[in-house]
């Protein structure tokens, strides 16, 4: 499905500010895995993201999805087949325009619409979108005609997620969707993503910085740090793991204990 | 009578083409998010494109040619700004400085009279003689082509294209990561833009029967100017709403330059009246937030600010209302009396700041 080969990333190159984000780093993602990635401040999480997505090309290495060579393809090519949720949920959606329109523009990327330029939301689309967004389950239904900028941190980012998802994606990129949103609302998003992927049998890739939520979630757990990933796990192996020996099995392969604050502060709480 | 519905009629002409200038920058301004300072030169440019076109024996033609030309011009900004990495103010004002040279080469010379040649509005000028409305051809032709570009403008910024564009202007993240190109919805946005403005310069050549070099000098801030009192009068709701206010605000522009020129201000001072509406309106959010600020760093200090800022104004009037009666009335006393209100008003300053002496003794 999606495989990075030697994929290597070194950002302001020959400065004193030089540094390798990513070093040679090969993954192979199968159809239908859902993978957390864990790891300290630094590691590389939301570089592998951006190196998949294309927020900028990799140095070395090459980026294939479904058997097709995407290594030098533009961020927006790569759109159609990639959604991507960020931290801040202001980034996934254009305030200034309706809940409506904003669903239009994400579903632009069905193959159809792509070259209907001059086409118009149509009645049928817009049942469409109203019949996703009452599956959202927050009211938003009723307020499609409300710019995006009065919504919430939370229902924007449910959006987000409902935008991401609204024409399947070969691949879900989630980068810890759920951090910058209170507990309640941030349990509420994770709910609703562990549904969307499940239902629809997307692939997909989420950063966490919860290490019960990346045991629990999903079929298989990477743990990254500098630029490498030291620990990938699924199967029966993850099965019987708690937090305690991923922090020991990572310190044994890192060659260093984590030290990313609030990973270590989500596993103090849940003790 | 002092203001005749001539003045009025003849103002809403002028608004009304000017108007389509003021929606080309609310397309690349309101939902692009980007100030494309080529407007004055594009502007010049579908005159000449027009006048020359025009002056060959097709007026008709002359308006798809000018705007044919801004869409070119459109194009030459849009990618030195968006595949050639140079910056979007940079690149209109370069392109601005080209299309001077090309606008004389087009024209063969700084000023063209398109007295002696037929226009759209010597077209409409026979199509209605006899007819009731013969005296309103201006007004009907300058009305159809607002009309006709509201309405196209408002149907695109509906399509999937349109969206896209808005969404460009809106958040450049979610557009990319929607697998929408947001180099091309620039491109295609501000071809369209100046389309439009070049329509309005070809149309205003053939209204005014002349075509000037100089003619587009302003014209950017000009259009601003109309945008932000359409925004502020109609408000920032649906987008058909913002582009109805952009039009009625071009044809207030025109009418309150109308009842300026006749209290015979100077024409020439136009310019800075335009200027200072907008960078008034433009600043406005920000000196607002400014003053609540100082307010608050005031009343630590156990002062207000407002009281202070209106009694300095009321004073600063007092002494201007009695410097003008006196100047008015008795001239030898001038001097003396000027003299004595500066004592007056830095006596009031004075007062005004004597809470801060005290705490200092």
């Amino acid at each position: 499905m999606l495989k990075l080969t030697n994929v290597s990333k070194t950002f302001h190159p020959g400065t004193v500010n030089s540094k390798t984000a990513l070093d040679h780093l090969s993954l192979h993602v199968k159809k239908g895995d859902f993978i957390t990635i864990i790891g300290s401040n630094g590691a590389g999480k939301s570089t592998v993201f951006n190196a998949i997505c294309g927020g900028f090309y990799v140095d070395e290495g090459k980026v294939e999805l479904d058997g097709e060579d995407i290594t030098f393809q533009p961020e927006h090519y790569r759109a159609r087949q990639i959604g991507h949720l960020f931290q801040d949920p202001m980034r996934g959606t254009a305030p200034n325009m309706t809940i409506e329109e904003n669903l239009a523009i994400a579903y632009l990327r069905t193959s159809r619409a792509q070259s209907a330029y001059f086409s118009r939301v149509s009645k049928a689309d817009r049942e469409f979108f109203r019949e996703q967004l009452r599956q959202l389950d927050m009211g938003l239904e009723d307020r499609m005609k409300n710019p995006v900028g009065l919504l919430s941190g939370g229902q924007r980012q449910a959006l987000t997620l409902l935008m991401a998802t609204l024409v399947t994606p070969k691949l879900l990129l989630l980068d810890e969707h759920t951090a910058a949103l209170d507990p309640g609302t941030a349990e509420k998003v994770l709910q609703l993503t562990k549904r969307v992927v499940s239902e629809r049998d997307i692939t997909c890739l989420m950063v966490t910085h919860n290490m019960n939520q990346a045991l629990e979630l999903g079929n298989r757990t990477l743990m990254m740090d500098s630029g490498h990933i030291v620990l990938d796990v699924e199967g029966e192996e993850r099965a019987g793991m708690t937090v305690d020996d991923l922090l020991e099995r990572f310190s044994v392969n890192a060659g260093k204990a984590l030290d990313n604050d609030r990973i270590l502060t989500s596993k103090m709480k849940k003790k | 009578m002092f203001i005749s519905w001539g003045i009025i009629q003849n103002a809403l002409e002028l608004g009304l083409i000017y108007s389509l200038v003021a929606m080309a920058l609310f397309l690349s301004y309101s939902m692009l998010n980007v100030c494309d300072l080529s407007t004055d030169g594009c502007y010049t440019l579908g005159c000449a494109v027009g006048s020359i076109v025009a002056l060959s024996g097709h007026p008709l033609l002359a308006i798809p040619a000018a705007m044919a030309a801004g869409v070119l011009s459109g194009g030459i900004t849009s990618l030195l700004q968006t595949k050639l990495g140079v910056e979007s103010l940079l690149a209109g004002i370069i392109v601005n400085t080209g299309l001077y040279s090309i606008n004389i080469m087009i024209m063969g010379r700084s000023t063209l009279s398109l007295n002696d040649t037929g226009s759209v509005f010597t077209v409409m000028h026979d199509l209605l003689e006899g007819t009731v409305l013969a005296d309103y051809y201006k007004l009907i032709v300058a009305a159809i082509f607002a009309v006709i570009v509201l309405v196209l403008l408002l149907l695109f910024l509906d399509t999937r294209l349109g969206l896209s564009i808005r969404a460009t202007g809106d958040n450049p993240d979610m557009v990319k990561s929607s697998s929408i190109n947001p180099a091309r919805m620039i491109i295609i946005g501000l071809c369209i833009s100046n389309a439009i403005t070049a329509l309005s310069g070809c149309l205003i050549g053939e209204y005014n029967k002349t075509c000037d070099i100089n003619m587009g000098t302003g014209m950017v801030t000009i259009a601003l100017a109309s945008l932000i009192i359409g925004e502020t009068i109609f408000g920032k709701k649906t987008i058909p709403w913002r582009a109805f206010g952009v039009i009625v605000g071009a044809c207030l522009y025109r009418v309150v330059v109308a009842i300026a020129l006749r209290f015979n201000l100077p024409a020439t001072a136009l310019k800075l009246v335009s200027a200072t509406i907008v960078a008034v309106a433009i600043s406005y959010p920000t000196l607002v937030k400014l003053i609540e600020f100082k307010n608050k760093q005031y009343l630590a200090r156990g002062k207000n600010l407002y009281r202070i800022l209106r009694n300095l104004f009321l004073g600063a009037a007092v002494v201007f209302v009695v410097l003008a009666v006196v100047l008015a009335a008795y001239r030898p006393l001038m001097i003396l009396l000027a003299a004595l209100c500066v004592i007056c008003f830095v006596w009031f300053l004075r007062a005004m700041s004597q809470k801060k002496e005290e705490v200092v003794c």
